[in-house]
């Protein structure tokens, strides 16, 4: 096994595309169990720890642009503002030593369907910035990126380098089950972001199907009733049974299995009575901002 | 491979190591340094973390290649010579250690939360230390250790 280690994002590009046979290292924290534990023997690791550009963000257009690079303690300390989904997301990851490794681009990479990062980057309509020495950069709606049971869009020769998030225009909310508070892979996951601007309703559901996906009818559902009852103007109280009927749709949304951290039906159960509080907390957030 | 560490202020220099090697297998097989402890090989138990350019992370899920040029202080650099430091001393005086398995990891960890925070409150300790297992103690009496090191690292 070789150990690549680029200096710069051009000779990481480079070198994925001439070694196919090289898995990309980031923090570590998914690849190194992996490797611990004889599960993966690649021909190669490629470490992108030494790429700076992969460890920045800086906001343009509106966006946060995140490097793949940026672990998630950083995340939480530096942008609970303009990403307060992603960031909320980031408090429930594993472990301080987890947090200070483990990376938004390393979550993508694995594309697990119990991603914590993905429900806040669905909700909020990031756009995944896949790169290669070949094509340059290619741009991937994050709700297309997830493909299958950890599998994704990634061309075999392409790296992320990058995920554009849009800066938050209204309340975030992201809600985790888990048998404890720390140290926990969901059992099921829910993310909603209001986009009063556009009067829009975003949401990312995880653990609860064979990827990471919207519930996109809820979104449509809930950002309609709250147009024809006028509340988006009015920022009256949310009913309970629209936020009750906002949550069926969510959970309709899921096609969860039974597996040894919940079964199916506490699943659907768990997410919409998260999906239920989380868009009520995220509404009164907005009518108290108002 | 050849990687070059400065472990606890000293550059250490190690031949021949694997590409999917660990570091915590360098500090421990190569370098004879078992303080940080090899329980779970997966970032589950916290029992192998040391400071990697002074952050505390398990040093079981960093590959050695990516500890190449970088510093590493382990629990064995926390001491000044024979004389321990303050956390070790109160993990000791308050009972926080019994088989001692999870103790080097918890140091680490309890070290770095009183370097950024001078009164930790009991919710910020146990975050802090949410990361590591102990089999043993039922965790109270590490709660009195940090606490303990705070009073006194108050006091300085
Ligand atoms: C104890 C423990 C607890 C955990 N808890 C959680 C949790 O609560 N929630 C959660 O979501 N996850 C959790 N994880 C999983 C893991 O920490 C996350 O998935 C993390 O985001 C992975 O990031 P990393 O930088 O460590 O990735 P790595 O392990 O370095 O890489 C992960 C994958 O992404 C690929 N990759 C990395 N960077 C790139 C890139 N730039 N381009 C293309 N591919 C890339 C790698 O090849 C690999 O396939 C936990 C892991 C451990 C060990
Ligand atoms: S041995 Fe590294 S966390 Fe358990
Ligand atoms: S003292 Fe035995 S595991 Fe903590």
């Amino acid at each position: 096994m070789d150990f690549l280690q680029p200096a710069s994002w051009q000779e990481a590009l480079e070198l994925r595309a001439a070694r196919p046979d090289a898995v990309p290292l980031a923090g570590g924290t998914d690849v190194m169990v992996e490797l611990n534990f004889d599960r993966r023997r690649p021909g190669a690791l490629l470490d992108l720890g030494r790429v700076p550009e992969l460890r920045t963000w800086r906001t343009e257009d509106g966006c946060v642009r995140l490097g793949a690079g940026v672990p998630y303690a950083r995340v939480i300390d530096e942008l609970g503002k303009q990403l307060p989904g992603l960031a909320m997301a980031a408090r429930t990851v594993g472990s301080p030593q987890i947090r200070i490794r483990g990376t938004v681009g390393g979550n993508l990479g694995s594309s697990s369907p119990a991603g914590d990062a993905h429900p806040p980057l669905l909700a909020a309509g990031a756009v995944v910035q896949a790169a290669s020495a070949a094509r340059g950069i290619r741009e991937i709606p994050v709700a297309e990126f997830f493909t299958g049971v950890k599998r994704n869009a990634l061309a075999p020769d392409e790296l992320i380098g990058a995920v554009r998030v849009p800066v938050a225009t209204g309340p975030q909310q992201f809600s985790k089950i888990g048998t404890r508070n720390a140290m926990v892979i969901a059992v099921s996951a829910f993310a909603c972001a209001l986009h009063p601007d556009r009067r829009a309703v975003g949401t990312g559901i995880g653990s609860v199907a064979p990827t990471p996906r919207r519930a996109a009818d809820a979104e449509a559902f809930l950002a309609g009733e709250l147009e024809s009852a006028g509340l988006w103007e009015s920022r009256g109280e949310l009913p309970e049974t629209l936020a009750r009927a906002f949550a069926v749709r969510v959970a309709a949304a899921a096609s969860p299995i039974d597996d040894v951290r919940g079964t199916a039906a506490y699943r659907l159960h768990s997410l919409s009575v998260m999906a239920r509080r989380a868009v009520t907390w995220a509404w009164n957030d907005l009518r108290e901002a108002a | 491979m050849r990687i070059t560490t400065t472990v606890n202020g000293t550059e250490r220099e190690v031949d021949d190591v694997w590409a999917g090697e660990s570091l915590l297998y360098v500090l421990r097989e190569r370098l004879g340094l078992p303080g940080a402890k090899n329980a779970c090989e997966q970032g589950e138990c916290g029992s192998c973390t040391v400071y990697l350019d002074g952050e505390p992370v398990c040093a079981c899920l960093v590959a050695a290649g990516q500890a190449n040029g970088r510093q590493v202080t382990t629990v064995e650099g926390l001491a000044e010579g024979e004389r321990l430091h303050p956390v070790q001393e109160a993990f000791l005086e308050t009972g926080a250690v019994q088989c001692g398995f999870c103790t080097p990891g918890l140091v680490v960890a309890a070290h770095d939360l009183l370097q950024r925070v001078s009164r930790p409150s009991d919710l910020e300790i146990r975050e802090a230390l949410a990361g590591n297992l102990c089999r043993c103690t039922g965790y109270e009496k590490i709660l009195d250790a940090v606490r303990l090191a705070a009073d006194r690292q108050a006091q300085g």
